[in-house]
């Protein structure tokens, strides 16, 4: 039996894995399918930013103009003003989740009665739950021009109401507001979990040693921590490019006035295609985003698999 | 919660000695609530709103506590608004059909890629790693479910570009890896059961917190999404219900002309308008939209957590 595997060619070990396998690729199929459709068959659709589309000829028989598109869209203030609002956002999104969450983590771990803790967290986790439609609408109870609660509130103190889905300057902090608003609970409690699964006999020498609680955060609780915060931390950075559609979509309204401050790459991106029908934009945009996406989250992939390569992705 | 989350509350406070002094348990429960209380007041503006009667509302604007109490805006949506139900059923249907498909792709997929002896099982974990590095983009992608697929105005739309995830294969993959014992598919192997056999009968069943884990994230997404819709959907019929709100949001007239288009005739419909609580019945909308999913969270969330965990372990 071995001298036989050794005589045989790699194609005929091929056909004699696929006959002795054919009932797990069989239970492949379904998924291969799904992939391939809806993840390869887009993946060589990147060469519609290379083309002019026109519809009569369609997709595959439309004329190449090459880095037309991209020169189009560089040579847009737009090109500028979408990366920028699309890095410095999630920058804050990503350095602030990881130290924000642990902290609160950490500060939850002191409550003595475990009710009262099972309380809070089920109330915080809750707004994970919520789509961004649902947030959208609660923002705008608050923000709602004519019978909002912010709005209302300023009368009552006797100030000038505030068009709030007009004036672009209350957005940078209103976005990064609701984005914490809406998943620091959930990663509050995922470190939670983490942190319970810290080695509890350390705990118990320290305080033997009389370690109050705060050489026990900083000596032991963070230390064990920080290995899992970088990796966070680092997969977070992998995905810089891609925005939150439905934040930045959704709870701005879509209003054209707050553009300069809100308007982000996977925005730009929808509004080109589906309002202004310019698909050599929209295709040149989303293919920025893809291929410099892409090279973000391997390097960050690589950089994980050295620190840990147990949570790297490949 | 975790077992683990709760095993650790409970040991911190056996432990009597390492407790934090009394003063910090208090300022902690100040700063906890006051948090929990952040998470809870938006909704409670809306259902204060959604309760507020049409008049008092444009009086004094939304108020946490309105002057008087009315159903008007739920009686209003459950008598008039067939639009709203058939937007409920659409999503039921993708929500059951979808988590329903998506769990089964998931667990045929993830059982032999988590199978050490299967010679495949590196080039078809590759193949959906891949998809979590590349991606066509927004673009592409709508351009190749619109002119190749022929989605547009489909309900399929809704579904399948939602069923394969990555993440849930790698995640059921480990967790086949380091939970199903091998010698027990060994031993069904000699009793001579087939791979199917042993996938329904011995993986599956020894895998139900898994399946609970990802079933309820499916279940989310599918209800929680507008996206599929906004992009697709331009059939009134086939409005998921998130769309339908999204669309009273950014627009009130909107909501307007789906209610009255339930009426039979151009009388009926100016009646219906007349007599419609707008600003409130839109919130009412969100409230029966969101209902559901805030019900039924509390008794899941462990669910999400232990998910999440197993996720954590992956290799």
């Amino acid at each position: 039996m071995k001298r036989a595997d050794t005589i045989r060619s790699p194609v005929q070990r091929l056909l004699r894995n696929i006959r002795a396998y054919r009932a797990l690729l069989l239970m492949l199929l379904p998924g291969v399918v799904v992939f391939f459709l809806f993840n390869y068959l887009p993946m060589f659709g990147v060469i519609i930013a290379f083309k002019k589309i026109d519809y009569s000829l369609g997709i595959l028989r439309s004329p190449f103009v090459w880095l037309d598109n991209f020169r189009f869209l560089f040579a847009t203030s737009d090109a500028w003003r979408i990366t920028r609002n699309t890095l410095i956002y999630n920058l804050v999104f990503i350095a602030c989740d990881v130290f924000l969450a642990v902290g609160i983590a950490v500060l939850m771990r002191e409550i003595w009665r475990p009710a009262a803790s099972k309380l809070y967290q089920t109330i915080i986790i809750m707004p994970y739950f919520l789509s961004m439609v649902v947030v959208a609408y609660l923002a705008y109870g608050f923000l709602n021009p004519d019978y909002g609660y912010f709005n209302k509130l300023l009368e009552s103190l006797g100030l000038n109401k505030i068009q709030w889905y007009y004036e672009p300057k209350y957005w940078p902090f209103i976005l990064p507001f609701i984005h914490f608003w809406k998943s620091l609970g959930y990663r509050s409690v995922v470190y939670l979990a983490a942190i319970a699964g810290l080695d509890k006999e350390l705990y118990e020498a320290a305080v033997i040693d009389g370690a109050g609680k705060w050489a026990q955060m900083t000596r032991i609780t963070l230390p064990q921590l920080i290995p899992t915060m970088v990796v966070m931390f680092l997969l977070a950075l992998g995905n810089i490019f891609r925005a939150d559609f439905g934040l930045f979509y959704q709870v701005t309204m879509n209003s054209a006035m707050l553009y300069n401050v809100t308007d982000v790459i996977d925005t730009y991106v929808y509004r080109a295609l589906i309002q202004m029908n310019n698909i050599g934009m929209s295709s040149a945009a989303s293919v920025y985003q893809s291929v410099v996406g892409a090279i973000t989250v391997i390097c960050a992939n690589l950089i994980v698999r050295k620190l840990d390569s147990s949570q790297a992705l490949f | 919660m975790s077992r683990n989350s709760e095993a650790a509350v409970q040991a911190a406070s056996k432990d009597l000695r390492n407790r934090a002094p009394w003063y910090v348990n208090v300022i902690l429960h100040i700063v906890f609530s006051i948090f929990a209380f952040l998470c809870l007041a938006p909704l409670l503006l809306l259902v204060m709103v959604s309760l507020t009667p049409e008049t008092v509302l444009l009086r004094n604007g939304y108020s946490f506590f309105p002057e008087t109490f009315t159903l008007e805006a739920y009686r209003f949506l459950f008598q008039k608004a067939g639009m709203v139900f058939n937007a409920y059923g659409v999503t039921i249907f993708i929500v059951i059909l979808g988590t329903a498909s998506s769990l089964l792709i998931t667990a045929l997929y993830a059982y032999p890629i988590s199978r050490l002896d299967f010679p495949f099982a590196r080039f078809f974990s590759l193949f959906i790693v891949i998809t979590l590095l590349f991606s066509g983009g927004l673009t592409a992608s709508y351009l190749i479910n619109v002119r190749a697929l022929g989605l547009r105005n489909s309900i399929w739309a809704l579904i399948l570009p939602g069923l394969a995830n990555a993440f849930h294969i790698i995640i059921a993959r480990t967790f086949f890896r380091l939970s199903i014992p091998t010698s027990l598919m060994e031993s069904a192997r000699i009793d001579g059961a087939g791979e199917w056999r042993i996938l329904f009968r011995i993986v599956l069943p020894l895998s139900l917190p898994l399946l609970a884990t990802l079933g309820l994230f499916c279940t989310f997404s599918f209800w929680n999404d507008w996206f599929r819709a906004l992009l697709y959907i331009e059939n009134r019929q086939l409005y998921p219900l998130q769309y339908v709100m999204m669309r009273a949001l950014m627009n009130l007239q909107e909501l307007q002309k789906n209610i009255a288009s339930g009426a039979m005739n151009s009388e009926e419909a100016m009646k219906i308008l007349a007599e419609m609580p707008s600003e409130t019945l839109r919130m009412a909308m969100a409230i029966v939209a969101i209902g559901p999913i805030i019900a039924v969270y509390p008794f899941f969330q462990r669910y999400f957590i232990s998910g999440l965990t197993v996720g954590a372990v992956k290799g």
